[in-house]
């Protein structure tokens, strides 16, 4: 209880600090690309139920979508690559190889092969948080102590119950730490693919206010992919606080 | 019935860059239900030792046999204690209580009876739904014993399962093993740094030479387990027959040799 309390007024601080930094940018800037918070957020209040929370939808549903196939996908094949020398000497390699290079520069391949609809963004956002979470997963199940491992054989497990009983909790709480970190990539690429093409959208309400010169609806529209953000962020750390509870003890 | 004999018994590690010899042709009987105490110098061999009985190291040459059985892999009966407890600090004290029952699939009513009555034996009853990073070590230790007592056990592997103790919990739950030993007259193997702990928990005493081990000496100790005998004589003859043994075999160090 005593928690919750101090992260709300936590929040409400930091929401605070970052309202007048942007009140104090806004008058120094003097422009009209950048309103104050007041007229933004009036803004932002106005176009909430008419045009933000429709496209915020839409945009929320693609990341959610394309988190959740990456995560479950890059999860179990990370954690047998770092648990198996044998599958990993074939499939490290190719990690390592594509691991680095940018997969947002395919965005034109998708576009051309899966036209402008959701599809394409989703593909791409899975690929990018698919390779976040399988180099974290592979790390962490490489870093088990063997300890943990041997104890649980000597219990009878076999490899399944080591991985039910070990593998999978040992490496979740690396596995959340990616996720979350996922979160601000999986957002900045939604934006980009969403203003590249495509007709809906909060990155494509965003740069379709842009270019009617509409700079308070564009600002709404941030404020509202913020919020998203935030959303977002916050909900795998409520998952996180519930699934990997040990971590949390005895701090 | 769990009578532990191993014969001839080598394990070599391939280790990463060169391989280590860790036992060398080590003989060592113990009866059913005997009560042993194996103490050597260190990175003598003697975790080896025990992993290879538990099934969880293959022998290089030689063997182990429980039982009638040869040990091939874990078996049902036997509990292990690792050198750091092996406990999992995403399992709360019930749940690593009863790691043991859920992978040998025991249902669900049985189980929790076990780990109820282990749990209550070394009194942590109370923390059955703690996490063991909210635990102190000796309630770590004792959680580790309760596994192993959960599994009704006939043959007790412990890893320098204390040493991480300061000496009132040490001697606390010294007085825990060997009452657990009495009640249920399972075959026990002690690793131990400790002189005394081995004198006092131990029927025999197995001296080990350095790597790779094999058995240097077995002292006879059939003392053990009397009341008070600890503030015996016989106890502290008993630690310096010892004491010279482990001196002979360089346990303490160039200095000492
Ligand atoms: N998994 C392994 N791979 C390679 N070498 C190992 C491995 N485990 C142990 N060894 C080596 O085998 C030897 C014996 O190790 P072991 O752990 O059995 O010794 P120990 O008597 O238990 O030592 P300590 O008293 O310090 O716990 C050591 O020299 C160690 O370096
Ligand atoms: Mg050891």
């Amino acid at each position: 209880m005593k928690a919750a309390v101090r992260k709300i007024v936590g929040y409400a601080g930091a929401v605070a600090i970052l309202l007048a930094g942007w009140q104090v940018l806004a008058m120094i800037v003097d422009s009209p690309a950048l309103p104050g918070p007041a007229p933004a957020l009036q803004t932002f209040g106005n176009l909430f139920f008419a045009a933000l929370l429709p496209e915020a939808l839409v945009s929320a549903w693609r990341v959610v979508v394309s988190m959740a196939l990456g995560t479950a996908l890059a999860v179990p094949l990370g954690l047998v690559l770092g648990r198996s020398p044998r599958i990993d000497a074939v499939a490290a390699p190719l990690i390592f190889l594509t691991y680095p290079v940018p997969k947002i520069v395919f965005l034109p391949v998708l576009l051309v092969l899966f036209g402008i609809g959701s599809v394409p963004k989703i593909v791409l956002i899975t690929l990018i948080v698919f390779f976040q979470i399988l180099v974290t997963a592979r790390d962490a199940a490489r870093a088990i102590p063997p300890g943990s491992v041997l104890s649980v054989r000597s219990l009878g497990a076999g490899g399944t119950q080591v991985f039910r009983h070990v593998v999978v909790p040992a490496a979740l709480p690396d596995v959340f730490t990616a996720l979350r970190i996922s979160t601000g990539t999986a957002i900045a690429v939604l934006f980009f693919s969403e203003s590249i093409a495509g007709t809906d959208g909060i990155g494509y309400y965003i740069i379709d206010a842009w270019s009617r010169i509409a700079y308070r609806d564009m600002f709404a529209g941030i404020i509202a992919m913020a919020v998203l953000g935030v959303v977002l962020y916050e909900l795998l750390e409520m998952a996180e606080a519930r699934v990997c509870r040990w971590t949390r003890v005895g701090r | 019935m769990a009578r532990v004999d191993v014969q001839a018994l080598s394990v070599t590690y391939e280790g990463v860059d060169r391989r280590v010899d860790a036992l060398h042709s080590l003989d060592l009987s113990i009866d059913d239900g005997e009560p042993i105490a194996i103490i050597g110098p260190s990175g003598c061999g003697k975790s080896t030792l025990l992993l290879a009985t538990a099934g969880l190291v293959a022998p290089t040459s030689g063997s182990v046999r429980v039982g009638d059985e040869p040990v091939v892999g874990p078996r049902l009966h036997t509990a292990l204690i690792l050198q750091d407890f092996g406990l999992l600090p995403w399992k709360t004290v019930m749940h690593n209580a009863a790691l043991g029952l859920e992978i040998r699939r025991v249902p669900a009513p049985e189980r929790a009876r076990l780990v109820t009555e282990a749990l209550e034996r070394v009194g942590l009853a109370e923390f059955a739904n703690a996490y063991p990073g909210e635990l102190s070590g000796g309630m770590r230790q004792r959680l580790a014993v309760a596994r192993a007592l959960a599994l009704e056990a006939d043959l007790l592997l412990m890893d320098e399962p204390l040493s991480a103790l300061d000496a009132l919990t040490r001697e606390d739950l010294q007085g825990l093993l060997l009452d657990i030993w009495r009640q249920r007259g399972h075959t026990s193997v002690l690793v131990t740094h400790s002189i005394e702990e081995a004198v006092y928990l131990g029927r025999r005493v197995v001296v080990l030479t350095p790597r790779p081990g094999r058995v240097a000496a077995i002292v006879e100790n059939p003392e053990m387990g009397d009341d008070d005998f600890r503030d015996t004589p016989a106890f502290y003859e008993r630690c310096a027959e010892l004491r010279r043994l482990l001196a002979a075999e360089g346990a303490f160090g160039e200095a000492a040799s």
